[in-house]
């Protein structure tokens, strides 16, 4: 394996990882929120979070692009604070893969506090919890399957995420060049082998990604039922 | 045991359909039993009781503590009233084991005294022996020996108990209701339990309070409730009185074991009670048969003399519901309206009253 794979991998994995974290952050108050509110905002914001499974990740990339953009909003408050720009680096394109992969994390987790319901939490409260104290010591352990299954989902999507990071990162290898954008630089030389390599790589990890999942739904059924 | 009403609940709720509206004063003792039909809102009482629910108004005053007074805007979160909670269905945390769930509210509680409580409860529901076990592989009767023994091991001072055996089989029915029996007399936490079944009422119930459709038809001490013949649809087919008594004396050759009652003295069949054991009779209108007294002469083990108090319609067109008193207690029978008019029965008649079947139930 050249050293372009090997970079392109490991900024791919880097992504991925703190894509996922950081969005395990966001989305598990988010999901807690839209499982449990009956606020009027409660559907336009659950639309909100859906959206980017709908649309192509391009129309993301392009509105983040221009919004991040030297004469963007964004971009010029990351100017004014001394930031620079953010396209074209490792860190805009974090916060398109987070923007992109919010419904695979918000979704599985929604759905887990979903299917607890409302009893656990109000045992807790009988026995003298704080809703704080009960939604560490009741809620999210019992929504533990949910949170897995939208870590992995969200750490696999992010890796095979192409249409933000090419719009929003450029193809600059060792800041934002991962592996999907890699192996569209090969196809484009007309590297074959290079390409296969990588290609194969990611069915590989893909098909793995699946089957861990499968199974672990299936540990899950039998600890539920 | 005192029957100070030292515990006052007071609710209006309108929710369209539902409506709730109460006012009850309660003993500060022993089990009161909230009945009624499902529907008659017993669990929104319970539930509003916790501070799980909100009425539009209400009043909720427990002794000195004031958990809820909406003339003056105050409301307890659930978590800051002093209470123990038994949900119908097992509410066990699937993610702790036995041990855990046990100790998940002594610990918050944070009370002097924890760890007697806990060994206490542990002890007092048998469930010694499961400490170590996760919760998945319990029976649905350990699980709500568990659930109730979490509630009571952070020494509330009440436990709300909303038909903690609902959810489970006969079998294990009749494998936990000794346990709440035991707690009653065991105990000095009060209980608001809540039930549909007669069976559970008639063997727990010190104070009775009857909802239907949102409000209290009767109110009162269990045997006193019990022997109103005014209400019998209440009750329904189970109409029929509670007598307390004492075992005073087994005859052994027979089987059998003397209750006295204020009634009279009552032979049932010997439970192995020791003499000077107080129980509790359970007579069904429908197993009490009246004469009368001149029909016969002689008078054999179960019969009473009585006096005729009112004459009520039942249920069906047919029957009678009559009020007897003998000596110092009630007693209902069921009696058909054809055979009351035959035998010439009315309010004041001298009357002998047979007792078919008496079950002991405590």
């Amino acid at each position: 394996m050249n050293a372009d794979a090997v970079s392109a991998i490991r900024l791919t994995i880097e992504l991925a990882a703190l894509t996922t974290l950081v969005l395990l952050i966001i989305a598990t108050p988010l999901a807690w929120w839209l499982s449990q509110t009956a606020s009027r905002w409660r559907a336009p914001i659950g639309a909100l979070v859906t959206l980017p499974l709908v649309l192509p990740p391009t129309v993301f990339g392009f509105y983040l692009l221009v919004s991040m953009g030297p004469l963007g909003p964004v971009g010029q408050l990351t100017q004014f604070l001394g930031l620079g720009t953010l396209t074209f680096t490792f860190t805009g394109l974090l916060i398109g893969s987070v923007i992109v992969s919010l419904p695979f994390a918000v979704q599985p987790i929604q759905h887990a506090f979903e299917s607890i319901g409302s009893r656990p939490m109000e045992v807790a409260f009988t026995l003298r919890a704080h809703p704080v104290d009960a939604f560490f010591s009741v809620a999210l352990p019992l929504a533990w399957p949910g949170i897995l299954t939208a870590a992995i989902l969200t750490f696999a999507h992010t890796v095979g995420e192409f249409g933000v990071v090419l719009m929003l990162g450029g193809n600059i290898p060792g800041q934002t060049r991962v592996i999907s954008t890699q192996i569209y630089g090969h196809v484009e030389a007309m590297e074959f082998e290079q390409a296969h390599w990588l290609a194969a790589g990611m069915v590989v990890f893909s098909f793995v990604v699946l089957l861990v999942l499968a199974l672990l739904r299936k540990r899950v059924d039998r600890v539920v039922a | 045991m005192t029957h100070e009403k030292d515990f006052f609940v007071r609710l209006a709720l309108d929710r369209g359909a539902f409506q709730l509206n109460l006012d009850m004063a309660l003993p500060g003792s022993g089990i009161t039993v909230l009945f009624g039909p499902s529907g008659s809102g017993k669990t929104t009482v319970l539930r509003c009781v916790a501070g799980l629910e909100r009425p539009g108004r209400g009043l909720i005053r427990l002794g000195s503590e004031v958990w809820q007074d909406d003339s003056k805007g105050v409301f307890r979160p659930t978590w800051k009233r002093d209470i123990g909670y038994v949900f119908q269905e097992a509410s066990l945390f699937d993610h702790l084991n036995v041990r855990s769930n046990l100790h998940f509210g002594v610990r918050r509680a944070a009370k002097s005294g924890a760890v007697e409580a806990l060994e206490q409860a542990i002890e007092l529901l048998g469930i010694d022996h499961l400490m170590n076990r996760q919760v998945s592989g319990l029976s649905g009767g350990e699980r709500q020996r568990i659930a109730i023994a979490r509630a009571l091991a952070t020494q509330p001072r009440l436990l709300l108990l909303d038909e903690p055996l609902a959810s489970l089989d006969a079998a294990r029915r009749q494998e936990i209701l000794p346990w709440l029996e035991k707690m009653r007399d065991e105990l000095r936490i009060p209980m608001l339990y809540v039930t549909h079944s007669t069976d559970e009422m008639a063997r727990l119930a010190d104070h009775l309070v009857v909802l239907f459709n949102g409000a209290v038809m009767a109110d009162g001490p269990a045997s006193e409730v019990l022997s109103r013949a005014d209400s019998p649809v209440m009750v329904g087919e189970d109409a029929g009185v509670l007598l307390a008594g004492t075992v005073s004396r087994r005859d052994e050759q027979w089987q059998l074991s003397e209750i006295t009652t204020a009634g009279g003295s009552i032979w049932v069949d010997d439970a192995h009670l020791g003499v000077g054991r107080r129980v509790r009779l359970r007579v069904l209108a429908r197993d009490v048969g009246i004469a009368l007294q001149s029909d016969r002469e002689q008078t054999t083990r179960n019969q009473l003399l009585g006096i005729v108090e009112s004459i009520h319609d039942d249920l069906r067109p047919s029957q009678f519901l009559i009020r007897i008193r003998c000596a110092d207690s009630i007693m209902l029978a069921r009696i058909s309206k054809k055979a009351v008019s035959d035998s010439a029965i009315g309010i004041g008649s001298e009357i002998q009253v047979r007792l078919q079947s008496v079950a002991v139930i405590a």
